[in-house]
């Protein structure tokens, strides 16, 4: 059975708007070493899944960037293989929905020879098996399966969710998007599989009809019509919707638990670009403390609780607690950092104190100097 | 249209190592870990790929799968090319004979054809046994230069260390007036590092010649170079400055290792400029837990800490569990040190097991060897290996 995967890199790029300011919702760096889009391209991979079209809309240089060749995913492949999809204009504009970026691309679709597709998003942090989300697709004869998810959801949490209503056999019956509420609900993960031809009709009655929703107007309108199934995934999901929850899923790793399941599945790695940085190298009085440390680092100073990217210098002194230092980040000597997040290139010189607190870490914007 | 490249590398990658013991009983030297996340094959390869050579036949002999299961297609190190790129050259079967590489000159002949196809103005010849960082190009410009029928790569060494090396005496100019093979007495310091560029035709000449020769050791330091030498050919050395180690030994490997740290480390592996490339496996960062303590140590992705690291380098995917001890030691990929084990001064194997309250080797105050555990051991419960020693299989108790 083959399959087509596709993944849009920047539908949820502005919930995030401090750190997609110049990359994709895609390319944002995660965990030390990553970029989220590692995450639904290596679960692809993983499920054998090796025709992979990454749909982009702006700000896509750093994802052109760390896709490469795709040859890190073992993409690189002469039948098939990853494809980025750049804006395509449908009439002068570029889409805006999903359903839209669906028909910039229809042709690609059409012209792939996969059976089925699955459909992406890429603002997860989880190891999910694709063969099995296969798997229960065929036995349940569905048209469609959505993954989701349950997760108690808060007030303030100001970003609209896909709640699913489901009946006793996992079929979906009702789908409502909610800007409020509260309490624990089934919740779609934008990931879905059916067949490519299905796919390729829903669009097209899609175009006929101007709808411009994938969601309210194809799956919620097709819920009699159609077979919809619910896919529970109850492993553990990092959903980075804002600057908080990014701080959150990046201190969740710092759970063991949490790492062996996304990390270290009997074949389901996480690939991700290699940059070919020297081991770490810890100095003399270098003090490190329930903290995830990348390749190519040097730390003479104090870490704490912290999440620390490939190429981060630590000077003599420093105390960092409870931060994300993104790549190549240089904290030079005696400096404090609390609950900050540095983007790529940030160096902290002059400063002697940055301080946040959970619930509002302090972000320090690409190549900052501070 | 003639596709040729100017210069085409042959890496000798056959040797066997027998003076690294365990660590070399399944694998060539050239694969033998390194730095925490390198082989020492590495450096060659990055070498090369920085000086701009893409061509790269590697002969291979002994203990090999590894090996060409770690070169692979070249990617890692950009050697993946339509025309060039690298290529693993065992010994193969021939329409007249069939043959072992008898030595370092008949593995190069057997694989004249190889280097032929580029049509190449000059080799270089490299070995796959010391760790430095040296831009192959500089070396050929100045053979270029000096108008050179081949050149042989050098580096000032102590007056003792000198008889343990092939010694070159040059005039002025660097023009090499003799060569003697670790000589009791050497008249000079400049010490071959085994790494030598050659007109392609003049080596092609006398590598027939070589071979036609049933005296003959086949060996490029006690043949050929003597043998060009006394027909008065044009033989230059080049002077190199810089890191370069001989990891021919359990003391040399592990210094050499010991050099990278330090706050002033004697080898540098931060340069972006000379990068230095190596296969890696897919493992996530390193995690350092709480109650932990890491000094003036080297780690890679995969580690996980719980004890206490100190003076060490530790490769892929080491496991150091609480209270156990790491110190002035050297870990290869994948070892686990469980609950209250103590390693020091020692190295230790690939996916080697030390069981809880194991103590191998000793201080490197008290101790006066290094202790090796070979790949794939395990040391069990409350074992105690005693300083100096070599573990190759389980133990019983």
């Amino acid at each position: 059975m083959s399959v087509l995967g596709l993944i849009f890199s920047n539908i949820h790029s502005k919930e995030v708007f401090e750190i997609t300011q110049k990359r994709t919702i895609a390319s944002t760096p995660i965990g030390g070493r990553y970029r989220l889009i590692d995450f639904s391209l290596s679960c692809m991979v993983n499920a054998g899944i090796s025709n992979i079209g990454i749909i982009t809309k702006s700000n896509y240089q750093s994802l052109m960037d760390h896709i490469g060749s795709g040859k890190e995913w073992d993409l690189a492949r002469k039948r098939g293989g990853l494809v980025i999809l750049p804006p395509y204009g449908v009439s002068d504009s570029v889409y805006n929905t999903r359903l839209e970026a669906i028909k910039s691309i229809i042709s690609f679709i059409k012209h792939s020879t996969s059976e089925y597709v699955i459909l992406s998003d890429c603002y997860h942090v989880c190891n999910i098996d694709y063969k099995d989300l296969l798997k229960y697709h065929h036995e349940k004869g569905a048209d469609i399966t959505c993954v989701y998810h349950e997760c108690l959801v808060c007030a303030d949490d100001f970003m609209p969710i896909n709640r699913l209503a489901l009946n006793e056999e996992e079929r979906v019956i009702e789908m409502q998007v909610l800007s409020t509420f509260s309490g624990t609900a089934n919740v779609s993960m934008d990931i879905w599989v059916m067949k490519k031809e299905l796919l390729e009709k829903l669009v097209d009655e899609a175009i006929v009809t101007n709808y411009r929703s994938f969601n309210r107007d194809i799956l919620s309108k097709n819920l009699n019509n159609l077979r919809i199934f619910g896919y529970k995934f109850e492993g553990y999901f990092g959903n980075i919707s804002s600057i908080q929850t990014y701080y959150d899923v990046n201190k969740n790793l710092l759970k063991k638990e949490i790492r062996d399941e996304l990390f270290y599945q009997p074949g389901r790695s996480i690939y991700t670009k290699v940059r070919d940085s020297a081991p770490t190298k810890y100095g003399l009085e270098s003090k490190v403390v329930n903290s995830l440390i990348a390749d190519g680092c040097m730390i003479e100073g104090e870490v704490y609780n912290s999440v620390i990217f490939r190429g981060t210098k630590i000077g003599k002194g420093a105390i960092i607690k409870d931060s994300i230092l993104m790549q190549d980040t240089i904290i030079s000597e005696g400096k404090h950092l609390e609950y900050v997040i540095t983007d790529k290139n940030v160096v902290i010189e002059n400063k002697k104190e940055l301080i946040g607190n959970s619930e509002y870490p302090v972000y320090v914007k690409k190549g900052g100097i501070l | 249209m003639l596709n040729k490249k100017e210069c085409v590398a042959m890496l000798l990658a056959g040797g066997q190592g027998s003076r690294l013991y365990a660590l070399t009983n399944k694998i060539a030297k050239p694969a033998v870990s390194y730095g925490a996340k390198y082989r020492i094959i590495d450096f060659p390869l990055s070498n090369c790929i920085n000086s701009n050579i893409d061509t790269v036949g590697v002969l291979t002999q002994y203990q090999p799968l590894l090996l060409n299961d770690y070169i692979g297609n070249g990617q890692p190190w950009d050697l993946d090319r339509t025309f060039g790129g690298v290529h693993i050259l065992p010994p193969y079967q021939g329409k007249n004979k069939t043959d072992w590489y008898k030595g370092t000159a008949n593995a190069i002949y057997q694989n004249i054809d190889f280097m032929k196809r580029y049509h190449p103005e000059y080799i270089i010849i490299l070995s796959g046994d010391h760790i430095y960082k040296m831009d192959y190009s500089k070396m050929l410009d100045f053979h270029k230069e000096k108008n050179a029928e081949a050149t042989i790569a050098v580096i000032n060494v102590s007056l003792q260390e000198a008889s343990r090396f092939g010694i070159m005496n040059t005039d002025q100019e660097m023009r090499i007036q003799e060569f003697e093979e670790k000589p009791a007495k050497p008249k000079s310091t400049k010490a071959s590092m085994g790494i030598y560029i050659f007109n392609a035709e003049v080596l092609y000449q006398y590598l027939e010649a070589d071979e036609a020769n049933p005296e003959s050791q086949n060996d490029f330091g006690k043949n050929i170079i003597p043998s060009m030498l006394r027909d008065g050919r044009l033989m230059y050395a080049y002077p190199f400055s810089g890191y370069w180690k001989d990891v021919g030994t359990i003391d040399s490997l592990w210094e050499a290792n010991m050099d990278l740290l330090g706050e002033n480390p004697k080898f540098d592996l931060f340069d972006k400029m000379w990068k230095i490339y190596s296969r890696n496996e897919a493992y996530p960062p390193q995690f350092i837990c709480e109650g932990s303590k890491i000094e003036n140590s080297l780690l890679t992705v995969g580690c996980y800490i719980e004890g206490y690291v100190k003076n060490s380098l530790l490769s892929q995917n080491v496991q150091i569990g609480k209270n156990a001890k790491v110190i002035d030691s050297v870990l290869f990929d994948n070892v686990i040190v469980e609950e209250g084990a103590t390693i020091e001064y020692s190295i230790v194997a690939e996916n080697v097991v030390v069981k809880k309250q194991a103590k191998i080797g000793e201080s490197k105050q008290k101790a006066n060897k290094i202790t090796v555990i070979g790949s794939d051991v395990t040391i069990l419960e409350d074992y105690k290996v005693a300083a100096g020693q070599m573990i190759e299989k389980d133990v019983r108790k």
